[in-house]
């Protein structure tokens, strides 16, 4: 009888300790991040910032971020974690910067539309966390759409950047178009404006008649679909004027 | 106390009398009663309803949206395409664009689609499982349910499963049909289309029957060892294949080959050996290469490490270590001679010129390709094992080879791989259980799923396989059993064959090979299904003697061709004959002869009026537009009726065209067209032309 006891007692034990370690060996594996060897002061961008891509999609240049120390000199060996919003996928999300003091990631974007912040971080010699914000953006469908009609038929004009494929119109324009970035001045012309000048040209809106009309070119939803693309890349942000919803 | 006893006592406490057995088992069944209510009280949907009403009951149209919002279990069902998706249950917001600044699931708004949920459903391009109401089972797969939710950048596969022409917005799904015809995919796997047409390759795998007089056996050995060593951009993949393997595959191949009638010039050899080592003489010869616009179709490394040039035929940068002179030479003389279906054109070089060209391409070696390379006179044995490895890896379905036949499904058929059951597949050790990782995991390292699978290994990068991936996916059971009324069915692709001794110009000049007539050819230059309409003769004879570019900013040009005055005249006439538009009647506008004030008022239109100076030149010295073609001399070499057409509607005549559409009155297009026409060069340029 008491043999019986002790064996329950004993097959309790087993099978709670078993429980207990099963449960906690997740969290104990996700908190393995290398061990740096060197720390810096300063974390700064390299490369990879402002990239657009399709949702869900991977960015087409990694992202790179330095590590610098007080003087301003590569770090090699510092420890860096990205962390981004839900869905966003870093590959890998922490690492050692190499011997040119970075560290580079891939990074796919997640499902929703938008901009993505990435945040990477380093720690100094005194235990201090030092921050960079990275901004990516994601385009859905609408925006995509508006990004092959922009490539086919405004970029020419509207990017400065010349590419081997195509040389860019830009400089050759008496009156300088605006690159789809600057929100500055785009944001301040609301979505029937932009359309107005999409349809009809610039004097529709007494702005430049070298930008020509294309609205017996693009169908209702293309312009939309541009308008969209155009909100979406603009720096800073275009928030949409509307309805504003009280917050509670 | 003994366990016996214990057990009766339990007894008695719940059935001791008639009484307590009554109160007892009525307990019992009000609880069971209970299990219905608590379990839909419970439900994950039931919950998420809840959880939107708690939502919007916070906004200022929370009025709207209640009367928007249907409460319990909603179902979108369409039987002809086989869907009863009740995604909507929980995802109760999806068509409120009011709440598009909600970004927790199952509360956010559909983003923008060209399609209605109502009209296709969710499962159709979200998969899952469209009829489950709870969490997990509609959007992972359990044993039973098998399909789980696809990850965004798949996505655009589902567009794929109706849509078999390339859209714009689905640049993903775009690039990998083009890759599945460009790596040679579709030549080992079968793929059908829903319509039943079958996906052919775009890549044009080289025949091997003369291969012995093209290259050596060193060449081909380094070459199957590693064909990324040779040229980065080599479209062919690497086979893995051992030393001894290789060897035997290069002793094949170099003994089976039969020899090809190749035109032998001694003086162009001895042109060419002049050129190869002489600094000189090689500058002058780059300087052919350039006006030959070699590079449109062909790169080199640059001292950077970069290519330079165009990706239609192959990379140049090593081919000194591959051709032997005598085959390098009969090729830039005629490359039909040697592969009659060939894309390169028939240039008429003269032996000199074919000589240069040669000794220039022949100085481009690199040591290190066959340094290690040391073979041996192959024996019997090896070429009989030769023979059997190329049956086993099929490279016979890719390349002709003499004494092989073509092998008829030779890797197993992809037409319906996007719905493959996944408890059919043999995973690799660490790729997740689902068919999308599956297919990735398969593209990127074949060979990881068992060392003797004959698939080889290509140098994808990530975006490029979740490229294939989508495209693949999107071959599955729903593409083929989808109704024919809600589908775009693929281009038809044109066998359009030009007739005659022209026809057979066309096709030596390789014209479609960058040309797009009645819908066959490249997208690389324009296209010429109209151009009798379009231009005039004298123009067009004038150009095919000097092709002079009409884009300033254009870097991939028409070469010329050395065409002799017959060659021209058989083009020309049947050009201006053949492809003319039935839109426009060429002869009903004069070319000369305009009112000065009409094309005065043409004038003001265009610079003032429609900003043609934007894209146009037409003064060289004040106008810079760079887009469209310049027209310093396009009275001569337009027709009236065809200008005049253009500016009504410039997507009717070439669809596609980035010139926009300006509703253009009748007064002004002819008041423009009588301006443009009267655009015809300086005199000094017409008469260096005569």
């Amino acid at each position: 009888m008491r043999r019986t006891a002790c064996m329950v007692i004993v097959l309790v034990t087993v099978l709670v300790t078993g429980l207990l370690v099963g449960c906690s060996r997740p969290s104990a594996t996700s908190a393995a991040l290398p061990k740096p060897t060197a720390y810096g002061a300063a974390i700064v961008e390299s490369s990879g910032g402002k990239q657009t891509a399709e949702v869900g999609t991977l960015l087409t240049q990694p992202v790179v971020v330095q590590v610098n120390d007080q003087q301003g000199n590569a770090v090699t060996g510092a420890l860096v974690v990205i962390r981004g919003p839900n869905g966003t996928y870093l590959d890998p999300a922490a690492g050692l910067t190499d011997s040119s003091g970075q560290f580079t990631t891939n990074v796919s974007l997640g499902t929703i539309t938008g901009r993505y912040q990435l945040v990477a971080s380093t720690t100094t010699k005194t235990g201090k966390s030092v921050e960079l914000k990275i901004e990516e953006i994601g385009l859905g469908y609408q925006e995509m759409l508006g990004s092959a009609l922009n490539d086919q038929y405004c970029a020419r004009c509207h990017n400065q950047e010349s590419t081997p494929q195509r040389v860019s119109n830009y400089d050759n324009l008496e009156v300088k178009p605006h690159p789809f970035t600057e929100g500055d001045t785009l944001n301040k012309l609301s979505d029937a404006d932009l359309t107005a000048i999409i349809s009809h040209g610039g004097p529709a809106l007494n702005k430049s008649p070298l930008m020509a009309p294309y609205g017996y070119t693009l169908s209702k939803s293309e312009i939309q679909a541009l308008i969209a693309y155009i909100r979406m890349v603009s720096d800073p942000p275009y928030g949409a004027p509307g309805i504003v919803y009280a917050q509670k | 106390m003994r366990l016996p006893d214990r057990l009766e006592k339990l007894r008695q406490l719940f059935f001791g009398d008639i009484v307590r057995t009554f109160g007892w088992t009525s307990l019992l069944l009000l609880l069971l009663l209970a299990v219905a209510p608590a379990k839909h009280f419970f439900a994950d949907w039931h919950r998420y309803q809840r959880g939107y009403e708690r939502l919007i009951s916070k906004r200022s149209d929370a009025v709207t949206l209640r009367r928007h919002f249907e409460p319990g279990i909603q179902q979108i069902w369409l039987p002809e395409m086989g869907v009863v998706d009740r995604c909507t249950t929980c995802h109760s917001a999806l068509k409120e664009t009011t709440l598009k600044d909600v970004t927790t699931q199952p509360y956010r708004p559909h983003p923008v689609i060209p399609h209605k949920p109502e009209e296709m459903g969710c499962s159709i391009c979200h998969r899952g499982q469209g009829a489950a109401t709870s969490v997990e089972e509609a959007h992972k797969s359990t044993l039973a349910w098998e399909e789980p939710l696809l990850p965004a950048k798949y996505l655009e596969s589902s567009c794929g499963q109706c849509h078999q022409q390339d859209l714009k917005g689905t640049p993903q799904l775009n690039l990998g049909r083009q890759m599945l015809s460009q790596y040679g995919c579709v030549h080992c796997h079968t793929i059908k289309r829903p319509d039943g047409s079958v996906i052919t390759g775009t890549d044009d795998p080289p025949s091997l029957a003369h291969i012995a007089d093209k290259t050596t056996r060193e060449w081909i050995y380094a070459w199957l060892k590693d064909p990324q060593a040779y040229s980065t951009t080599a479209t062919m993949p690497n086979f893995r294949l051992s030393d001894d393997d290789a060897r035997d595959i290069s002793a094949f191949l170099t003994s089976s080959s039969t020899p090809a009638s190749l035109k032998v010039v001694q003086a162009s050899l001895d042109e060419a050996k002049k050129v190869k080592d002489n600094a000189a003489l090689q500058t002058k010869a780059a300087s052919l290469y350039g006006e030959s616009f070699c590079a449109s179709c062909h790169a080199v490394q640059n001292a950077a490490g970069n290519l330079v040039g165009g990706n239609v035929g192959p990379e140049l940068t090593k081919i000194g270590s591959k051709a032997k002179p005598e085959w390098l030479q009969a090729w830039v003389r005629n490359p039909h001679d040697y592969d009659p279906p060939t894309g390169m054109p028939h240039y008429r070089f003269t032996d000199q010129e074919v000589g240069e060209l040669t000794g220039f391409l022949l100085a481009k070696t690199d040591a290190d390709l066959l340094a290690n390379v040391h073979l041996e006179a192959p024996t019997p044995d090896q070429i009989a094992h030769g023979k059997r490895l190329v049956n086993d890896y099929g490279c016979a379905s890719c390349h002709e080879i003499n004494g092989i036949k073509r092998p008829e499904n030779f890797a197993p058929e992809l037409t319906k791989i996007g719905s493959k059951p996944v408890n059919q597949l043999a995973f690799a050790p660490g790729v997740p259980h689902t068919l999308y990782d599956y297919i990735g995991a398969k593209v990127k390292q074949p060979r990881a799923f068992g060392p003797s699978l004959k698939m080889p290994q290509y140098t994808f990068n990530a975006a490029q396989i979740d490229a294939l991936v989508n495209a693949l996916l999107s071959h599955d059971e729903r593409a083929l059993t989808m109704p024919a009324a809600k589908t775009v069915p693929a281009l038809p692709v044109s066998h359009y064959e030009p007739a005659g001794k022209a026809g057979q110009l066309i096709n030596d000049l390789n014209c479609f090979e960058c040309h797009t007539i009645n819908g066959r050819g490249g997208d690389m230059a324009p296209d010429l299904t109209w151009e009798g309409s379009s231009v005039q003769r004298e123009w067009l004879v004038q150009f095919f003697r000097n092709p002079n570019t009409l884009r300033p900013a254009l870097i991939r040009r028409m070469p010329k061709f050395n065409l002799t005055d017959a060659e021209i005249n058989t083009l020309t006439d049947y050009i201006m004959t053949v492809y003319q538009s039935p839109k426009i009647d060429r002869d009903s506008m004069p070319l000369a002869g305009y009112a000065p004030g009409q094309v005065e008022l043409g004038k003001q239109l265009y610079y003032s009026k429609y900003g043609c100076q934007a894209c146009h030149i037409i003064d060289t010295k004040q106008d810079k537009g760079y887009i469209g073609p310049t027209l310093t001399h396009v009275g001569s070499r337009l027709t009236a009726a065809w200008i005049y057409g253009w500016m009504k509607d410039p997507s009717m005549l070439r669809p596609g065209t980035q010139e926009p559409k300006r509703n253009m009155s009748d007064e002004d297009a002819r008041a423009l067209t009588a301006f443009l026409m009267s655009q015809k060069g300086s005199e000094k340029q017409e008469a260096k032309k005569r």
